[in-house]
């Protein structure tokens, strides 16, 4: 399992490296959201609001999605699926190599738009940087969960439209957590408790992820 | 015996919630502190009961059966796409009786309380798994995604039910009991309350029958279609 996860793993970043989707078109979008955000709040208001946490967050979530679908886009060249049926791979690394690929595209992402909303929202670099373990736990729990929605949407009738309508409202408990974590980061409060939540969360979805997905890829 | 006991189901379905409206508006004293609008403790949880954990618990059950290979069969997708379908109209009903109390209690319609924030996202999920089911035409695959996600879904569950505890917002802790199981409504409120949480699940129950039926029929018609279709095109191969 750890060897197909590996591989898939390998596999996706050699594509996004190739294609450098990640870094002409979702980057620049997380960018953009970012400014609008700014823009949306008022010059009097974006320096020193306390919204920073939630807006990262809201961004971030918005590439996610972006991110997924791109994610499971790449299963669907013709022959792809036939090979990895042809090969045996076990499914629960497919799994696992999918999501630890998306969520190391995530945090590279994430880790930017950090950056962004200390210069654009003037949010604390000291809080930001305290923030950052429960960032990485909480960007890994959407990539994990991230895997396991984009499977059960692929290749249906407006795949694109119904990965947000299915994975939001499932994202909110996340969005949720991390945006409490982020805020006690700034506010010098505990981040553990919600760190451990977050953790929780993760190896909920990673274990059914490890169970199910099979399921998902039966043909 | 079977068929009889389908047949009384219906009725008694019907005598029950006759007696909930019954004593809930007439038999039982108001509230001391709430006065006419405590009556309301007779329906919303109740149906919040029936949406949270009957109708979820049910499709959450029958989604997993299904994903297990021994018990995999049409029923147990049919039942468990049913259940979340009569799922959806009690969320709605379970925010709704939920507004009319939250107005005159805290003076708005909706408050980003824990308990209501999490309820209404449960209410979109299930609607994403009615969406899902039509975003799909191949039944076997679209039986494992809903599966799938219906048991993702329910993770949603406990979220929602200790959500009172975990944030400790406006929506009131438990009412019923207490944490150490301590009944904390008595008497003719006890009794009402009690068969009102029966009323409703026996509403599911029954709504889940029918509504399992239909999906039956419904199954049928579109394979009597395809044969007639099938049929027909043959006879203009012939002529």
């Amino acid at each position: 399992m750890i060897r197909t996860a590996l591989l898939v793993f390998k596999k996706d970043l050699r594509i996004e490296m190739r294609s450098r989707v990640l870094l002409w078109q979702v980057l620049p979008f997380g960018v953009m959201a970012l400014l609008l955000c700014g823009i949306a709040l008022g010059p009097s208001h974006a320096g020193n609001s306390s919204a920073g946490p939630g807006l990262f967050y809201l961004v971030t979530l918005l590439v996610a999605l972006l991110m997924i679908n791109r994610s499971q886009s790449v299963e669907k060249t013709p022959g792809t699926k036939a090979s990895v049926a042809t090969l045996g791979l076990d499914p629960a690394g497919v799994f696992l190599g999918k999501s630890l690929a998306l969520a190391t595209e995530l945090w590279v992402t994430g880790i930017i738009l950090l950056g962004g909303s200390v210069v654009i929202l003037h949010t604390s670099l000291h809080g930001a940087i305290l923030a950052l373990p429960s960032v990485v736990v909480t960007l890994a729990a959407l990539a994990v969960a991230g895997t396991l929605y984009g499977a059960l949407t692929s290749g249906g009738d407006g795949a694109a439209t119904l990965l947000p309508v299915l994975a939001l409202p499932a994202f909110a408990p996340l969005l949720i957590a991390g945006e409490r974590s982020f805020s006690a980061a700034l506010n010098h409060g505990g981040i553990w408790r919600w760190w451990l939540i977050l953790s929780v969360a993760l190896s909920v979805y990673t274990a059914i992820g490890i169970l199910l997905y099979g399921v998902l890829e039966e043909s | 015996m079977k068929q009889l006991s389908q047949r009384l189901f219906g009725p008694l379905t019907l005598i029950a919630m006759g007696a909930t409206l019954a004593l809930g508006l007439w038999v039982v004293p108001p509230d001391q502190v709430q006065g006419e609008l405590g009556r309301l403790v007779y329906i919303h949880p109740s149906v919040a009961w029936v949406a949270l954990y009957v109708s979820f618990g049910t499709s959450a059950i029958a989604s997993a059966l299904y994903l297990w290979k021994r018990t995999r069969s049409e029923v147990m997708d049919r039942v468990a796409y049913c259940a979340m379908e009569v799922s959806v109209v009690f969320i709605a009903l379970t925010l709704i009786t939920g507004s009319i109390w939250g107005r005159p209690a805290w003076g708005v319609w909706w408050v980003w309380d824990a308990r209501l924030t999490s309820s209404a996202i449960l209410g979109v999920l299930a609607l994403g798994y009615l969406a899902l089911r039509r975003a799909n035409d191949d039944v076997q695959l679209r039986a494992r995604r809903s599966a799938v996600f219906a048991v993702l879904v329910a993770i949603n569950v406990p979220i929602i039910h200790f959500s009172v505890q975990w944030w400790k917002t406006l929506h009131q802790g438990a009412t019923v009991f207490t944490s150490n199981r301590t009944l904390l409504i008595h008497g003719s409120q006890a009794w009402t309350l009690l068969i009102s949480f029966i009323a409703f699940t026996m509403l599911f129950f029954w709504l889940l029958r029918y509504r399992y039926r239909l999906e039956v029929q419904r199954e049928n018609l579109a394979g009597a279609s395809l044969e007639e279709a099938l049929a027909s095109r043959r006879r203009e191969g012939t002529q």
